[in-house]
């Protein structure tokens, strides 16, 4: 079986300019809504106390929130998580009480306002000042991330490619933290892993397109740069398809069964591999283009070629 | 062509068969067991085994099977309900000198254990439990330090007869005001004589002249980590009564301890007995009066019953000498003269003074030191409410006799073991004024939520690696299929090296496997299109073969190299959760290259090797 025939090349370069037009609005439109709406960050960040209710029956929010008042809890929000049998219960912090009495206070007004009996399925406390060292911490561990792949990238390939792949995963990361700001999809721990993760596999995916750019640049006697990254692209694009569509594959199993707790890590990687592959195709070999990399450029160095000559 | 050498197989095979023999244990069921351990006042020995067996056969109880190790018992259930119901009628027939834990145990052939082969830790997000983290109030207990200065100095003041002003205390100093400066000259000498750990300065400040005694910063990062170390032995000491299985009690950065109890049902309860205070109190031995006599009941006035950590019991005086909040360090060693084990114990000022008067009119009588802790304990009153009631506990956990006066400084020898000393320091630090605490962080998984949480996890590995298999099986064919044997594999041995380095699997670790899973068969793939490729360019299927793997090889490198970068910086920035994710993705790039390039090519080369080949099934 064999989906992309070879022979039909595709002009990538070509498009690049309504590519690049496509990323810039896409790229704006998501620094505006951060700007503008912000993170619906979780409580890992910004530190809070929720406790996770399960019910036997289909539980009334409207009896939980009543119940929650009724206790002094007029902050609290309920909502159900996963089923409606299961309820999710945010406290705001109470002056007359600490932050670990709250949940515990929490869940026995519930249980006793419950018609049958319920369990505790969830507690949840996270301090303010944790909340901001892992907001420090998740902002470093990116920055960190990004330093040693340009480092490395850099020492591999060349100065150029490196810039290119950190576009990229600029691109990718911006635009899949923009749409967990768009649609308000909250951001927790979990999430800011999984956008990590994304930087992962992004480069990944570049990086195996640049492999062959420059193997190319070196074989190929004739064509413009944008030419041979033209080739580069058509000879690895049914891999790049392939990797994304098992990856796609697994993350769809974990979206759909591996439980709400889950959901947002594999909508965040979901968004993320659709948006890293695009961005290995056009972002980033459109950037080294940009950046004038030619095939002098791409000539291995004299010990290198020593080597290649005495081979027969 | 396309042959590998016969030690290559040999790699590749000795690597399979090494990981499924690892991974197998995961393969056995967990029973709901229980672990019987003795505490301070007991051991378990075949007299208990016994009577743990009548106890459960009188009460209708099945136990499945019984471990018993010399110190520890491993009893083993056929449901959970068995395990609770003998949690009950243990904790009822044994009393209060023995511990019963629930856990889970995994009832493993003794060949397996031979080879030291264990399932892998689960998570809390996967078992259930509690994690609590813990800040130790570091400006507090730099604060009572520098408290602790300003009461020695006043008092050194005061013996050399230098006549101050005012005793002042700052963030991280203490500064002493003269009207003169000769006097100050004086004091400047004596209190830098005194206290050589602290920084001490003079200065001038119009009409009035000032010593500076600043505490340096290698004295605060002593006591930072005393305030550190004692709030961790205390948590353990608690801990260890509760009677938890494997409970975790660790040190995370500069000031912060996390606890981590698996299976426990009650957070109110735990956090309560967490928060808990503990201090000590110095008091002579009455052996004017008779024991028998008290303990019948008949308690002398001025006198009270106490119990040794083993359970005898002792009198002591009432008159209290010095009390915890007046150690100012404690610490195990050898006795320079004896070389016998000693603990080494410094006084602040007040208690120096205390204990020089009591010990020198005491000479040749025995002292003693009693361990209070006092606990929070909600109960239901008849009402129906909860309350909040204080539990004092009361131990005596040495008794010495006094060679000599002695005042700041002094030791306790007599000690049977190095080990005994230790524990008895580390007893004395948890009991001396001890920095507070809060817990920042909570979080708490019922148990329910983690069977979920193992359910779903598992589906979803199961269900991608299927999904997967049937796309490469129909994209590839036979080429396919030995990716897929390679991914089946890929996942045994990440399931073998996580059990090995016995590395906790937590929910995000499993999402860090179903990615991986994804991900390990981008180097199948990449070698499988080059394969392709050669063979459009007509090169022959051998030749093929052979090129593929060798110029996919750099470009898999480079790819999983950059993604391992990834996962190192999330595995040391990530706390819990995020590290979990990080080890597994880890593990699982490093194994599937292995499989993929090495293990995929052996099979390739068994099946094509040297074969007269016309054409691939590609």
């Amino acid at each position: 079986m064999q989906l992309f025939k070879l022979n039909r090349a595709i002009d990538f370069m070509g498009m690049r300019k309504f590519a690049v037009a496509l990323s810039v609005t896409l790229m704006l439109v998501a620094i505006a809504s951060i700007a503008t709406r912000g993170m619906d960050l979780g409580i890992d960040f910004t530190g809070g106390t929720l406790i996770e209710v399960g019910y036997q029956q289909s539980a009334d929010l409207g009896k939980v929130r009543d119940a929650l008042a009724a206790a002094g809890f007029q902050d609290a929000t309920a909502q159900h998580f996963g089923t409606t049998r299961e309820v999710l219960v945010n406290l705001a912090p109470r002056a007359d009480m600490s932050n670990t009495e709250l949940s515990d206070q929490a869940f026995s007004v519930l249980k006793q306002a419950a018609e049958s009996g319920i369990e505790l399925r969830r507690v949840e406390f996270v301090g303010p000042q944790v909340g901001d060292e892992l907001t420090e911490d998740g902002g470093l561990a990116m920055l960190y991330a990004l330093i040693g792949i340009l480092i490395y990238v850099a020492v591999r390939f060349e100065y150029r490619f490196a810039a290119g792949s950190i576009i990229a995963l600029v691109h990718d990361v911006l635009i899949t933290i923009g749409i967990f700001s768009l649609f308000q999809i909250e951001f927790d721990l979990p999430v800011l892993a999984a956008v990590l993760a994304v930087i992962g596999y992004s480069l990944n995916d570049t990086i195996v397109v640049y492999d062959r750019i420059r193997e190319n640049f070196r074989k190929m006697r004739k064509g413009t740069p944008a030419e041979i990254i033209n080739t580069s692209l058509n000879q690895t694009l049914s891999r790049t398809i392939m990797t994304s569509v098992t990856t796609l594959l697994v993350l769809g199993a974990l979206f759909v069964l591996g439980g709400e707790i889950i959901h947002g890590f594999a909508l965040a990687l979901i968004i993320g591999v659709v948006v890293g592959t695009y961005s290995s195709i056009y972002v980033a070999s459109a950037a080294v283009l940009a950046l004038g990399i030619s095939k002098a450029d791409m000539m291995p160095v004299k010990k290198e070629g020593a080597e290649v000559d005495a081979s027969p | 062509m396309n042959r590998y050498p016969i030690w290559k197989n040999l790699l590749v095979l000795v690597v399979v068969l090494t990981g499924v023999l690892y991974a197998a244990p995961n393969l056995f069921d967990q029973d709901p067991a229980m672990e019987v351990a003795g505490t301070r006042r007991a051991n378990v020995d075949q007299g208990t085994v016994a009577a743990v067996q009548d106890a459960l056969k009188t009460a209708g109880v099945e136990i499945k099977s019984l471990d018993f190790s010399g110190t520890r018992l491993l009893l083993r259930f056929h449901d959970p309900e068995s395990q609770l119901k003998a949690k009950d009628v243990l904790s009822e027939a044994l009393g209060d000198n023995y511990n019963q834990a629930l856990t889970l145990s995994t009832d493993l052939p003794g060949w397996l254990r031979a080879i030291n082969a264990m399932p892998m830790n689960l998570g809390l997000d996967l078992r259930g439990g509690i994690h609590v983290l813990i800040d130790v109030d570091m400006e507090a207990a730099v604060k009572q330090s520098v408290e602790r200065y300003a009461g020695d100095i006043r008092t050194l003041m005061r013996n050399e007869k230098l006549r101050y002003v005012t005793v002042s205390k700052g963030d991280v100093s203490v500064s002493i005001k003269f009207r003169d400066a000769t006097v100050r000259d004086r004091a400047l000498d004596a209190v830098s004589n005194e206290f050589r750990d602290l920084d001490v300065t003079a200065k001038d400040d119009g009409d009035s002249f000032l010593v500076v005694a600043k505490l340096g910063k290698s004295v605060q990062q002593e006591v930072s980590k005393f305030a550190l170390e004692q709030n961790i032995t205390t948590l353990r000491n608690r801990v260890n009564a509760l009677g938890v299985a494997e409970p975790v009690i660790q040190q995370q950065g500069q000031r912060r301890i996390v606890v981590q109890l698996p299976g426990v049902q009650d957070p109110a309860r735990i956090k309560d007995l967490l928060s808990a205070t503990a201090t000590l109190e110095y008091r002579l031995e009455d052996t004017e009066h008779n024991i028998e006599d008290a303990v019948a009941g008949r308690v002398p006035p001025g006198a009270r019953l106490y119990r040794m950590r083993d359970g005898r019991p002792v009198l002591l005086k009432k008159r209290v000498i010095v009390t915890g909040d007046q150690i100012t360090n404690a610490s195990s060693g050898l006795d320079q003269r004896s070389g016998s084990p000693a603990v080494f114990v410094n006084l602040d000022g007040p208690g120096a003074r205390r204990m020089r008067n009591v010990t020198s009119d005491n000479v040749g009588k025995p002292m003693a030191v009693v361990f209070i802790e006092t606990r929070y304990e909600k109960y239901q009153d008849k009402d129906g409410n909860t309350v909040k009631r204080k539990r004092k506990v009361e131990e005596v956990i040495s008794i010495a006799t006094i060679q000599e006066p002695f005042g700041k400084r002094f030791q306790t020898t007599g000690l049977d073991s190095t080990e005994e000393a230790h524990d008895l320091a580390l007893l004395l630090r948890a009991g001396a004024l001890a920095a507070p605490i809060e817990i920042v962080e909570e979080r708490t998984i019922g148990p329910s939520l983690g069977a979920d949480n193992i359910e779903q996890g598992f589906n979803s590995v199961v269900i991608g690696l299927i999904l997967v298999m049937i796309f490469m099986a129909l994209y590839y064919r036979t080429f396919g299929l030995v990716a897929n044997m390679a991914l089946a594999i890929n996942l045994v041995l990440i399931i073998a090296v996580l059990s090995m380095l016995q590395a906790t699997l937590t929910l995000p670790g499993i999402a860090g496997i179903v990615l991986t899973v994804g991900m390990a068969v981008d180097a199948n793939v990449l070698i499988f299109e080059r394969i392709r490729e050669e063979i459009r360019n007509g090169n022959t299927p051998q030749a093929s073969i052979h090129a593929g793997y060798e110029k996919a090889l750099s470009t898999i490198t480079d790819a999983n190299i950059t993604t391992l970068i990834a996962a190192a910086v999330l595995f040391s920035f990530g706390t819990g959760p995020i590290k979990g994710f990080a080890i597994t993705l880890f593990i699982g790039i490093l194994s599937s290259m292995f499989t993929a390039i090495i293990g995929t090519r052996s099979v390739i080369n068994f099946i094509y090797g040297g074969k007269r080949l016309s054409k691939l099934s590609i």
